[in-house]
């Protein structure tokens, strides 16, 4: 049996988060009725003319930068000539010898080791419209219909260099990917909305093999759990072809999540001759330094910088770091709970925002931005926990109050309630010699060296209190007494 | 150079253009006088010089990020109504097999 | 009035000797006459040109008019015009209602301009005759078995019939200046980018360039305030202040109005390949300049030679991708039947396109095909910059070049049509200067066998106003420009 070495590149096609089109003031909103969102420009009237939009350049830029990629100086615009109905000129606006970014690296995780993956480029593009083919009334039945609503959209397609060797670290690729675009504010990474689609090049060759063998490329995987399924499908389906004696030829398929197949399309047999050359209705495009500094100056910490600095900064562990990076917001909202509850409670913050609010939010179906409790709010009640205040029980309660919106601070549902903590010695100790004058029975069985004995006699306190008594400090004084 | 029929009827193919065999033999012929026109390019050196994209030496000009588009239905009813077919607002065509 | 300037006929609207609405129905009437034998209209509206020109006498009237206020103008029909059939003299377009201005067009509404029609073209801007319309050839009002030239043929001839005052054209190889100087006009192409391409059907987008056809360089200075402008929407439209194209034609006249005057003469306009009558004709104008003042400098644009085999290349490679969205998808023609989506694309296409398009369509498919980019593609824009630099050494040495616009006089209808490679060579002169991006004007210079022949002159980059007033100093000391061709009283 020959032992066989998957070999997968991915480009992604990420929509840029811009208002209007790349080429037209036309609006990228999702959603709208059919081709309302289509202007003269993206229809392709005669006689209309492309004019760059300059938000997709920075969204761009900002990727490049995010990558360690080099920014062009000088970029082209190419026309990817094809016909397809839902490609309304006939070509489709793209670059191909001058790219805005080229290069730049991308960390993955896979279990526990780590690797880099290596990018060749990223270049703008417009998107094409959409074709839609069936439930359309009985006239459909022999059309497609075509929406152009979304042609235009501006695309930053992402090409990584053949690094990834199986399909976890394809996944794994595509999810650092699909963070980092989201932390950077250039794609809202709504797959289901196809704001954010992977094409997998797929080939296998033998272990020791120098040569790449044939690939074919899965397109439009929408989600990561299809990329794992057909990158998986694909794999079994070469290395059995080959062991059968067959060859792999180059080709497009498409992946069916109902059959967990993949196929080759039929559309796009006759070889293609794009027959790039330079748009001539758009001049090159000029990136001067001073603007890439100041994107870049606007360019939030990156996660690789940020989870670094969690470690050092808050004594986290890579784990707790990695878990709070995993969104911008997500760190965001972090670092507005530690600054609130003070950096000595960092630990316990990311607890809480990890555990407590995590669950609550998973439990309710919210996203971060959308947690009725604020990150100062949060903070505030872990500062409570902190100064020993209340007890991580009394905690709970409070959050519970301020997550129905019940109070406006901790401190504020901690007075009205009168939640704090019992610590002051006096009272505690009051309370203690009236509770060991009752319970004699207990006394001996402590003395006995029944420790059980000595928990019972605590949970008594903590009754007595409902809750309120600072276990520590009613613990000290109990074996003090019986000391 | 002289182009053969079969790359003139897969050129005809690229560009969509449906052409019967007569016309493609006449097409071959006109070509091939165009090409030998245009073969006078090929004896030049040009090692070293630029490639001329556009007439003047200008980079491109950036939009702001802004949508210009208002009373979108009244304009795609405009635009569609000199379409050759449409139905809800699509446009129509012979059935798209992927 | 037929024969006034524009200004002359902006001062009698403006003083209310005419309408309007009168001088629209002298044209529209002259149309009705004299259009049946020229075929220079693809289409005439007369009821909503009358409604623009009562417009305009509304706006006259409140004394709110403008230089070319109330003045019925004919625009080529490559530029979309609103609520307008825009056919670009293609079956293709034939059932194109424009649901948009082009900036030309809105630019000549705002000036209160009234749209006299549409004038026949060559398909899609690729002719040197205007014999490749689908709406049938145009014929040449000096004589009506010769071409207009092209493609702006029909608003040449409409023009030299004095069907229009003065009419639009676009210039993508010669197309203006071709078919002034065949119809005894003056037509002027401007730098690339003075003028916006928006609405514009586009041939090649790299050499497209619109401009103006009138009767007399100060015509053309007209026109050309009203067109010229940067427009956001075209990335190649250049953003520069405002200019008076007239400044110069409006100073003061002297006996040496030209006095130090550069004329360079390329060795290349002047050997074999032009006919020696036109040549002639051009020596003798030469001549002319040397007496207003000028002195001339031999020179040289070595490169020159080679512009025809690098525009076709160039121009259908462009034309075979702007060209690709003429689909049967979201407008124009569609064929009756068809199989499937690919045979649909194929037979509308090719129903759709006439021959010589798709002739060009091809040879742009072909050059810019895998394996054949480098060698066609980029050598010719290759040679594009080697003829560019020939021009920028020539204006170290001169203030304009100076040579025939077109080898010969125009040719008859039928002559050049089964030969396309003739019929290429005729644009020879005119060429490189849309490779280079430069201005040139060709302007009348007498004639040969009672047929005009055109003096071309070229300029720098931004040169126009210079160009116009050496063109205007001309016309002041020479008659030609004012012939009218017989039968069009």
């Amino acid at each position: 049996m020959k032992q066989w070495e998957v070999v997968i590149g991915i480009e992604t096609h990420a929509q840029l988060s811009t208002q209007a089109k790349i080429f037209s003031g036309s609006s990228t909103a999702f959603g709208s009725a059919p081709n309302v969102q289509a202007n003269a420009v993206d229809i392709a009237l005669p006689g209309v003319l492309p004019v760059l939009n300059k938000g997709a350049v920075v969204c761009a830029i900002r990727f490049g930068l995010a990558v360690g990629a080099e920014i062009a100086r000088h970029s082209v615009f190419a026309r990817k000539n094809y016909f397809y109905p839902d490609l309304p000129k006939g070509y489709q606006i793209s670059q191909y010898e001058w790219p805005v970014v080229l290069g730049g690296q991308l960390a993955i995780q896979v279990g526990e080791s780590e690797k880099t993956v290596s990018l060749t480029r990223a270049h703008l593009e417009e998107d094409a419209g959409k074709s839609l083919h069936e439930g359309l009334g009985p006239h459909f039945r022999e059309c497609s219909g075509i929406d152009l609503n979304r042609a235009g959209t501006p695309l930053l397609e992402i090409v990584t260099e053949p690094d990834m060797r199986s399909s976890a670290e394809a996944v794994a690729y595509a999810r650092a990917l699909h963070a980092l675009v989201r932390w950077i504010g250039i794609c809202d990474g709504n797959m289901q909305e196809g704001s954010f689609r992977c094409d997998a090049n797929v080939s296998v060759r033998p272990v020791g093999q120098p040569h790449f063998g044939t690939r074919r490329e899965i397109k439009n995987l929408n989600s990561f759990r299809f990329m794992q399924q057909a990158i998986d499908y694909e794999v079994q389906w070469q290395i059995a072809t080959l062991e059968d004696g067959g060859s792999i030829e180059q080709a497009t398929v498409l992946f069916d999540p109902v059959s967990g197949e993949t196929r080759a399309m039929r559309s796009k047999e006759d070889a293609h001759d794009y027959r790039y050359f330079p748009d001539p209705d758009l001049l090159p495009l000029a990136i001067d330094r001073s603007w890439v500094e100041q994107i870049r100056a606007q360019l939030p910490e990156l996660p690789t910088a940020k989870r670094e600095r969690l470690i050092a900064d808050y004594g986290l562990s890579a784990y707790d770091a990695r878990v709070l990076t995993s969104s911008l917001e997500l760190v965001g909202y972090y670092e507005a709970t530690v600054a609130t509850a003070g950096q000595a409670n960092a630990k316990s913050c990311a607890n809480w925002v990890m555990v407590d609010l995590a669950a609550r939010l998973n439990k309710e179906d919210r996203e971060i931005g959308e947690s009725p409790v604020s990150a100062e709010q949060l903070g505030g009640l872990i500062a409570r926990i902190g100064d020993g205040t209340i007890s991580t029980n009394i905690a709970r309660k409070v959050f519970d109050f301020l997550w129905n919106g019940e109070g406006s601070s901790a401190d504020e549902i901690i007075a009205r309630q009168g939640l704090q903590q019992i610590s002051d010695s006096s009272s505690l100790e009051m309370l203690l010699d009236e509770l060991l004058a009752a319970n004699p029975a207990m006394v001996a069985e402590f003395r006995a060296g029944k420790e059980k004995a000595f928990n019972a006699l605590i949970g008594q306190v903590m009754k007595a209190t409902r809750g309120q008594a600072n276990p520590q400090r009613v613990s000290d004084l109990l074996r003090k007494k019986l000391g | 150079m002289s182009l053969t029929l079969e790359q003139v009827r897969r050129v005809a193919h690229l560009a969509r253009i449906e052409i019967s065999d007569v016309e493609a033999h006449r097409t071959l012929g006109h070509l091939n006088e165009i090409f030998a026109l245009i073969e006078e390019m090929q004896a030049v050196d040009t090692q070293g010089i630029g490639p001329m994209a556009h007439a003047q030496d200008v980079a491109q000009r950036l939009r702001a990020d802004l949508v210009t588009e208002s009373d979108q239905l009244a304009q795609r009813a405009a635009f569609q109504a000199i379409a050759p077919e449409t139905e809800g607002g699509l446009y129509l065509v012979p059935k798209v097999i992927e | 009035m037929i024969e006034c300037s524009l200004q002359a006929m902006a001062t009698a609207l403006a003083n209310k000797e005419i309408s309007s609405v009168e001088l629209t129905h002298l044209y529209l009437d002259r149309i009705a006459r004299y259009n049946p034998r020229l075929n220079a209209y693809i289409t005439v509206d007369p009821a909503r040109s009358l409604a623009q020109a009562r417009a305009a006498d509304e706006r006259l009237a409140r004394g709110e008019g403008g230089p070319l206020t109330g003045i019925p103008i004919a625009h080529k029909d490559i530029f979309c015009a609103k609520d307008w059939l825009t056919t670009c003299g293609s079956k293709m377009l034939s059932n194109f209602v424009s649901p948009y201005d082009a900036a030309v067009i809105a630019r000549f509404q705002t000036a209160g301009a009234v749209m006299l029609g549409k004038t026949n073209m060559d398909e899609f801007a690729m002719g040197s005759s205007n014999e490749t319309s689908f709406y049938g050839p145009v014929h040449n009002p000096w004589d009506s078995s010769c071409v207009p030239g092209g493609s702006s043929g029909g608003s040449a001839a409409s023009v030299a019939a004095r069907l229009a005052p003065a009419a639009t054209g676009t210039d993508t190889g010669g197309s203006i200046r071709q078919p002034a100087a065949l119809c005894n006009l003056t037509g002027m192409k401007p730098t690339y980018g003075v003028i916006s391409r928006y609405g514009m059907v586009a041939f090649a987008s790299s050499l497209d360039q619109a401009g103006p056809l009138g009767r007399s360089a100060a015509d053309c200075a007209t026109l050309l305030n009203t067109m010229a402008g940067f427009d956001e929407r075209d990335s190649t439209s250049l953003d520069r202040p405002a200019e008076d194209y007239s400044r110069e034609i409006n100073g003061a006249s002297t006996a040496k109005p030209l006095a130090g005057l550069k004329i360079g003469l390329p060795e290349e306009f002047f050997g074999d390949g032009c006919s020696p009558e036109v040549m002639q004709l051009v020596e003798a104008a030469i001549g002319e300049y040397r007496q207003l003042g000028a002195e001339t400098v031999a020179i040289n644009l070595p490169s020159m030679g080679l512009s025809v085999a690098a525009y076709y290349v160039i121009a259908p490679a462009e034309a075979s991708s702007n060209l690709a969205r003429f689909d049967g998808v979201r407008y124009g023609y569609r064929a009756p039947a068809y199989q499937d989506l690919n045979d649909m694309y194929c037979k509308s296409r090719a129903q759709g396109f006439g021959d010589e398009v798709k002739r060009r369509i091809l040879i742009g498919t072909y050059v810019l095909s895998h394996g054949y980019y480098d060698a066609y593609y980029l050598q010719a824009q290759r040679i594009r910059r080697l003829i560019a630099n020939d021009f920028a050494r020539a204006f170290q040495k001169c203030d304009v070049i100076i040579g025939p616009t077109s080898p010969s006089t125009a040719f008859k209808l039928g002559e050049k049509a089964a030969d396309p490679v003739q019929m290429y060579l005729s644009d020879i002169y005119t060429i490189a200067v849309n490779l280079a991006g430069l201005p040139g004007i060709s302007i009348p210079c007498g004639f040969a066998g009672g047929l005009p022949a055109g003096l071309q002159l070229i300029g720098n980059y931004f040169a126009e106003a210079r160009l116009l007033n050496i063109a205007h100093r001309y016309q002041q000391a020479n008659a030609w420009h004012l012939q009218r061709p017989d039968g069009f009283d």
